[in-house]
């Protein structure tokens, strides 16, 4: 849905969306990785309705960017930097958990 | 990101939040020798107006503007100021003896401070249109804090929709930085312009007016603009595929890859209402504001606000607002080191003229009501719990008078953004449907966690006997 | 039967539209009584909101056998509650029975448990519920992510839940389809018995009404002497969690913890007698969270998305309190602490004595308030 305007300097970052590989940047949210990858569309399924959804505020406040990072569940991938090695899974409906 | 070690137990002063309301105030009290602690939930400071500053891989002003470059001076004034500043923190509670709940890194702590400066900022104004859900659309802020961040511009086919200022700017910048828009669908109701002008005297001597006239005209000269927009619909089954618009007597559609919404900013005003702070109906600018005195002080004692989240004044005025609170806090915590921060009046003085244009702009950009209040039955209102309008209505049918009962009936305001992208359409729309004031409807009652936090960090927080004992009794 | 907003006579007006008020009042629609409910605006004290929405049997009735009885009533017949109720709204209030847990995370609390447990079966007329008490391992078979701090539990095939919230709002769509005037925004000042009517004045004006109920919670307590009658209330607050939604791990409710049908997770529950429902005791709320992730660790990882404080209604003993005037005869008074378990009972046996002008004292007589001035009745601790 993004691309990159500049000829970016940044150095590369590489993390995983649901299995596949990503180059992102650092610098980069993880939203903003996922949004610019263009291999995982939609970005998630709601918990209510099942309904496809993808970032909307990208400032921390409408929640519409949760993602599995790490294992862990509903976190707002806007707020949170990438990092190498990350893996990243997409949401589809309510949370997980594992005992 | 983790507790830094040398995190103190307490502080005078703790500051929510690093835009420029934030970074003024804690710069301030710092330099006047009050252990001062920054807290905001982004990695870097610069809050949404500077996002990025210090990381932006947009190096020179070419894209973004010399505005923007101004969060350079703050951030060097904050740094130098021997402040500490936790990045990548949330708080995620507030309460009226300044007990402020912060969770880094998957732990939670409690920090109490003398005072509290709450520097939430802004958050866009929600923009319900049928169709403002599907992937595809998205805020303008949105889009200008990807642009700040990752230096990234939509592809494919955009169109921007809505009003103010922000729209403009964020159009100038994706056409600088070689973006492409296939349309600006412009909301601004044209009776605006003849409300607005009364206050133009105001604004002519601005520093709004010519930046804001010319960045206009630079984005007309490229993009088609449709003016007078008066029904937007966004479609598509998984994705957006067309948007459909009208304009009075006008219509027509266009197919987008990415639609992005813009009516104006509004107080982020969460933190301050679940720490039980008073908050009033602004008329003008159609949004709930905390009810504070000169320096920002609220309705708690010892917890003030300043920058937008006080009352929408814009970048230059929250810095300044950020240092009035500031000097507040020093003449009560710390009187003799008035002399080395900047004095009461000049502040004073230079917020007046930051100010100077608000006005205008505030009528000018005032959104129309079709925009805040959702005609369509259909329109989702509560994005987490997916509620439409036709079913708030319904509601009010059978007996909810205000947001609180609606909560209980329908879900609206319960999912994980708690309020923040349905409260104002809410209390809007049920100001209309029962024919009252949105200040007589009200708004939900919010409580801690302002901001989701994990069980685990929640169990982690010191226990008493007292609590022990009311809740395991046999 | 539909009314007017112009009206305002009435053979029944119930103060209160709450789960209570609101379930009488239905029942009265159900019988062609004219009725109105009277209450209160968007903010005020609403336990009808801030519930756990548990439909319990298990531990009830400990000083009062009757209660117990009454209780297992109303868990017998709130299935024929929600069926109705869907019937004519549409609406499914995911009513569950499969049985509720207690569990203990020490040999002390177990112990505790057991040794009131056996004290409320040893009372004269008690209603046997086929509790059962079990180990570490028999919970772990119904309950497979307990953690090992888990000591043992008890279980009563008699418990389940519902979705409380939607019942509220089922409860008053159907009110307004039985035309039953429910009226918000309509704050009680004072009741007056004239002329063998009730003259009740309200921020909007005066109500006339045959019969007046009262069922407006702890604020009962104020009302009663209006009409010649008492109910003596002790409102305690308790604090609740909710979880994020998950994918269900939790088929049973317990006492302090349940997956909502939604995927939520509520955690209560804490009592305190310190009643500003404004703000919360944050220790307080470590320990339910603390508990809650002994009980099963895998909540650990859950993000709290909710948390808030509520008032309980209270009758001083922890019963029902169902009393009729006997000065102005057509006043009723009715408060408990379990609107959401009682329901059906208030819907189906409570409303149909009003309808008749008189409480059916066979059934009843034990929850008049005329208990409170014989003896002190001792709480019992559960409810």
């Amino acid at each position: 849905m993004f691309k990159r305007a500049t000829n970016h300097q940044e150095p590369a970052v590489q993390i995983t969306v649901d299995g596949l590989p990503v180059t992102a940047r650092r610098g980069d949210t993880v939203s903003a990785a996922i949004l610019t990858a263009g291999c995982v569309e939609p970005y998630r399924y709601t918990a209510v309705n099942g309904t496809p959804r993808a970032p909307y505020c990208m400032m921390g406040v409408c929640f519409d960017c949760l993602v599995t990072i790490d294992g862990i569940g509903n976190r707002q991938g806007c707020l949170i930097p990438v990092s190498d090695g990350m893996v990243i899974t997409r949401q589809n409906g309510k949370r997980e958990i594992e005992s | 990101m983790s507790f830094p070690e040398s995190l103190h137990a307490a502080y005078d002063v703790i500051v929510i939040g690093a835009g420029p309301a934030g970074l003024a105030a804690a710069a301030t009290t710092a330099e006047a020798g009050l252990r001062t602690l920054l807290v905001d939930e982004n990695s870097a400071p610069g809050g949404q107006i500077y996002r990025a500053i210090t990381t932006s891989p947009l190096k020179n002003s070419s894209i973004l503007g010399k505005d923007y470059e101004a969060g350079n001076d703050l951030v060097h004034t904050f740094e130098k100021s021997g402040a500490d500043r936790l990045a990548g923190c949330t708080v995620w509670s507030l309460d009226r003896e300044r007990v402020v709940g912060l969770s880094c890194g998957g732990e939670a702590r409690l920090i109490k401070a003398e005072r509290v400066i709450i520097a939430t900022g802004a958050m866009e104004r929600p923009f319900p249109i049928p169709g403002w859900t599907l992937p595809g659309v998205m805020t303008i802020g949105a889009g200008q804090t990807l642009l700040k961040s990752s230096g990234l511009i939509p592809s494919g086919r955009l169109a921007l929709a809505g009003q103010g200022p922000l729209l403009w700017l964020y159009a100038a910048q994706i056409l600088r930085a070689g973006g492409h828009i296939a349309a600006i669908f412009d909301t601004t109701p044209l009776a605006n312009y003849i409300s607005a002008a009364l206050h133009l005297p105001g604004f002519i001597f601005s520093p709004y007016w010519t930046k804001g006239l010319g960045l206009i005209r630079e984005v007309k000269r490229a993009v088609k603009i449709v003016t007078g927009v008066t029904r937007l619909e966004a479609q598509g089954k998984n994705k957006l595929q067309t948007l459909v618009w009208e304009a009075g007597s006008r219509t027509g559609s266009i197919d987008l890859d990415v639609l992005m919404l813009h009516q104006g900013v509004v107080p982020h005003v969460n933190l301050a209402m679940a720490a039980g702070i008073k908050h009033e109906w602004d008329a003008i600018q159609l949004c709930f504001r905390p009810v504070l005195d000169e320096s920002g002080n609220s309705s708690i004692k010892g917890i003030m606000i300043a920058g937008d989240g006080a009352g929408i004044g814009g970048a230059e005025s929250a810095a300044e607002r950020g240092r009035l609170a500031a000097i507040d806090t020093v003449a009560n915590l710390r009187p003799d080191a008035l002399a080395q921060i900047p004095s009461r009046d000049n502040v004073r003085n230079r917020l007046a003229q930051t100010m100077r244009g608000r006005a205008f702009l505030d009528h000018l950009y005032r959104p129309s009501k079709v925009f805040r209040i959702p005609q369509d039955a259909s329109t989702i209102v509560c994005r987490c719990e997916e509620i439409t309008a036709g079913e708030i209505r319904a509601s009010i049918a059978i007996g909810a008078t205000g947001p609180n009962q609606l909560k209980a009936y329908r879900r609206t305001g319960m999912g994980p953004c708690q309020g923040r992208l349905c409260s104002l359409t809410v209390t809007e729309l049920m100001a209309d449907e029962r024919g009252k004031s949105p200040e007589e409807i009200g708004y939900y009652r919010l409580r801690s966690p302002v901001k989701p936090i994990s069980l685990a960090e929640l169990a982690s927080i010191p226990q008493d006997e007292t609590a022990i004992k009311a809740v395991v009794r046999g | 039967m539909n009314h007017t907003e112009s009206t305002n006579e009435y053979d029944v007006a119930v103060i209160g539209g709450g789960l209570l008020g609101s379930s009488i009042a239905w029942g009265l629609g159900r019988l062609g009584q004219r009725t109105c409910v009277l209450d209160e605006g968007d903010v005020t004290k609403r336990a009808s909101r801030a519930n756990f929405a548990l439909v319990w049997v298990q531990s009830k009735g400990l000083g009062l056998p009757e209660y117990t009885g009454w209780t297992v009533r109303a868990s017998e017949t709130w299935s024929k509650l929600s069926d109705e109720i869907k019937a004519q709204t549409g609406i499914d209030v995911c009513h569950q029975r499969p049985g509720g847990f207690h569990l203990a995370l020490s040999e002390k609390e177990l112990e505790d448990r057991r040794l009131s447990l056996r004290r409320l079966h040893n009372q004269p007329g008690a209603t046997d519920y086929k509790i059962e008490i079990l180990d570490h391992d028999e919970v772990k078979k119904q309950l497979p992510h307990i953690g090992p701090d888990v000591v043992g539990g008890t279980y009563c095939p008699l418990d389940g839940h519902v979705n409380s919230l939607r019942y509220l709002r089922a409860i008053h769509s159907a009110l307004k389809t039985s035309g039953v005037d429910y009226r918000p925004e309509h704050r009680v000042s004072t009741i007056e018995h004239r002329n063998g009517e009730f003259k009740i004045s309200t921020e909007q004006g005066e109500i006339r009404a045959g019969k007046v109920v009262l069922a407006a919670g702890n604020a009962n307590m104020t009302l009663a002497h209006m009409v010649g009658l008492k109910a003596p209330m002790s409102p305690t607050r308790g604090q609740i969690l909710v979880t994020e939604r998950t994918v269900p791990f939790l088929g049973f409710p317990l006492t302090t913890i349940r997956q909502t049908d939604e995927g939520t997770v509520m955690i209560g529950d804490s009592r305190e007698e310190f009643i500003d429902d404004t703000v919360q005791n944050l220790p307080i709320n470590a320990v339910m969270a603390d508990r809650a992730r002994r009980m099963f660790p895998l909540l650990n990882q859950l993000n709290i998305v909710r948390t808030w404080s509520g008032i309980r209604v209270m009758p001083k003993d922890g019963f029902p309190i169902y009393d009729q005037s006997e000065t102005c005869p057509g006043a009723f008074v009715t408060c408990c602490h379990s609107g959401v378990t009682l329901a059906p009972n208030h819907a189906f046996d409570i409303a149909p004595m009003i309808a008749k002008g008189a409480l059916d004292l066979e059934r009843v007589g034990a929850f008049s308030a005329r208990r409170f001035d014989q003896i002190q009745v001792q709480s019992s601790g559960y409810y």
